[in-house]
């Protein structure tokens, strides 16, 4: 039976993280994520589902104990807030690199440095482009409700194993910190499933299994990568996720994710009752970007307003996407304040209706 | 029916678990919640707020500028958001320590001596149920039984006994708010 709760997204993500038969959490607190690790730490899993809960020495331990549990072929969860994902890129790259799966959890705060502890959206790029070294993509997901956050979190588990790639989930401390009602999926089991690629211990007559980023003949390193280019070529037609809101007779856009798509969505209806046909596109998944959607509304709307808690970011890939046929301008606010609705239509005013 | 709240007081007045009771009454009446706090510095002591939406539709932005109720429980959170209040809204201020009236006349306006009561109930700690009692008694989008049953979901069992002693703080909230200036 679906159980119906009013939880705070850091703790509804926590609880999904142990209902989709997670193995291992392993993290470092840091506000405004700390929720994470202190729900887990409260429910101890252990004795619902056997599920280890560990408070690693720091961030780079933490990552580096879910490389070693990915490498064995357990679901393992870590999650952090922006320095501390800084400090996690390393082990990321390195996962990638072995096409291993996890979930990382980003609850955004912002930067640089250590910035502040409110809400922002300035890691998208370090998101979406990579943010470790070397040519790899995360699978990035971004929710905009608390129930997103729990869905996101089995859906994350998912992806990660079909792909053996890390996902990222790119959460911020609006959607961390705030309550909603939300529907928890039942409890599921821990998997039993044997991985040919997991180092569980050599069996005999089976071959050795290897976990590595590395390669040092240049003929091998570009195979690895040939590789990994097929594996994103894959997710970008498979994996997408969008949603539209009154897009069909729209003579202007607005793209956002997350709780900036939430608040945007507000601008959005507070335009149209002053009779500007005005649509939104909310991508769930920033990597694969909904480029296709984006192209082709970009091609019937008169301008398109990205709106982000950054300096601009998510507005290159929206301008790549719609490749010169109509206005792609950007709109945000950063360094942890949150864009009221009436500025952001003031700003579709201004820079796209009157622009 | 969406209706939009801030909450602000010091930290410790249960500001923060007023805006959660509202909510989880909503949703044990299927509505739609959204409950987003303050989580800055100001939680370790000084002001602290909560918005609280309730909704019979899905919920946009959890962050807003304007609101149809504001319920500040010191002077700071009457400076901060008196001017938050939409015109025709409503602002409930409690007595206790308040240096100045409100000066808006395009609101209703209400006070609550709460802090008074809950000395007088020999138990400040309920004094939040008596302002969301004088909540309720002004806006009543939530029937009492839906809020009890939001308590029974937000308290742990061990509190359980205390559900009858909030109810009454929640009666003699809905006593004792005052009307001070009104629209019609």
């Amino acid at each position: 039976m679906k159980e119906l709760r009013l939880m705070k997204g850091n703790e509804a993500l926590a609880e999904a993280a142990i209902r989709a038969g997670a193995d291992a959490y392993f993290g470092y607190p840091i506000t405004p994520q700390s929720e994470v690790i202190e729900y887990l730490m409260r429910e101890n899993p252990a004795d619902r589902t056997g599920m280890q809960v560990l408070q690693a020495e720091s961030e780079v331990a933490a990552i580096n104990m879910i490389y070693g549990a990915a490498g064995c072929g357990k679901r393992a969860i870590t999650s952090s807030s922006s320095p501390g994902i800084s400090l996690k890129m390393e082990g990321i790259s390195y996962i990638a690199g072995a096409e291993l799966p996890c979930v990382v959890v980003n609850v955004v705060r912002a930067g640089p440095g250590l910035g502040t502890i409110q809400p922002s959206q300035s890691d998208y790029f370090q998101a979406v482009k990579g943010g470790g070294h070397g040519d790899y993509k995360m699978i990035v997901l971004a929710p905009a409700t608390v129930q997103e956050s729990v869905d996101y979190v089995k859906l994350g588990f998912d992806l990660a194993f079909k792909y053996r790639n890390p996902v990222m989930i790119l959460s911020d401390g609006i959607i961390g910190q705030m309550m909603e009602k939300v529907e928890l999926f039942e409890q599921m089991p821990r998997s039993t499933e044997e991985y040919d690629w997991a180092t569980v211990g050599k069996k005999p007559g089976k071959n050795s299994v290897f976990v590595t980023s590395l390669q040092l003949q240049s003929e091998e390193q570009e195979k690895v990568n040939l590789r990994l280019q097929a594996k994103y070529r894959v997710i970008e037609k498979n994996e997408v996720r969008y949603e539209t809101y009154m897009c069909d007779d729209a003579e202007y856009l607005f793209v956002a994710f997350g709780s900036c798509a939430r608040i945007t969505r507000k601008s959005m209806e507070m335009a149209r009752e002053k009779g500007h046909k005005v649509g939104l596109i909310r991508p769930q998944t920033l990597y694969p970007f909904p480029e296709e959607v984006i192209y082709e509304m970009g091609g019937r709307v008169k301008g398109i307003l990205t709106v982000e808690m950054n300096a601009g970011q998510m507005v290159e890939d929206v301008k790549l996407a719609v490749n010169g046929q109509c206005p792609v301008k950007h709109f945000g606010r950063f360094g942890g304040m949150i864009p009221s609705p009436d500025e952001i239509l003031n700003a579709l005013e201004q820079k796209i209706i009157g622009g | 029916m969406t209706e939009e709240i801030i909450i602000a007081g010091f930290g410790g007045q249960g500001v923060l678990s007023m805006g959660q009771i509202l909510c989880y009454s909503g949703v044990m009446q299927g509505q739609e919640v959204t409950w987003m706090p303050s989580y800055g510095p100001e939680m370790r002591g000084g002001t602290a707020n909560c918005t609280a939406i309730i909704s019979d539709k899905e919920i946009s932005s959890p962050v807003l500028t304007e609101y149809d109720t504001a319920i500040v429980l010191n002077q700071p959170s009457m400076d901060k958001f008196e001017d938050a209040v939409k015109p025709g809204g409503l602002l409930i201020y409690e007595e206790n320590g308040m240096t100045r009236k409100p000066k808006r006349k395009d609101i209703n306006i209400f006070s609550i001596a709460a802090y008074d009561e809950s000395v007088k109930m020999n138990n400040t700690k309920v004094f939040n149920m008596i302002v969301i009692g004088g909540f309720l008694k002004v806006k009543p989008i939530i029937e009492l039984e839906n809020v009890i049953k939001g308590l029974q979901k937000v308290l742990p069992e061990r509190y359980h006994h205390l559900i009858p002693l909030n109810e009454e703080a929640i009666h003699k909230g809905m006593d004792i708010i005052k009307k001070e200036h009104s629209l019609n």
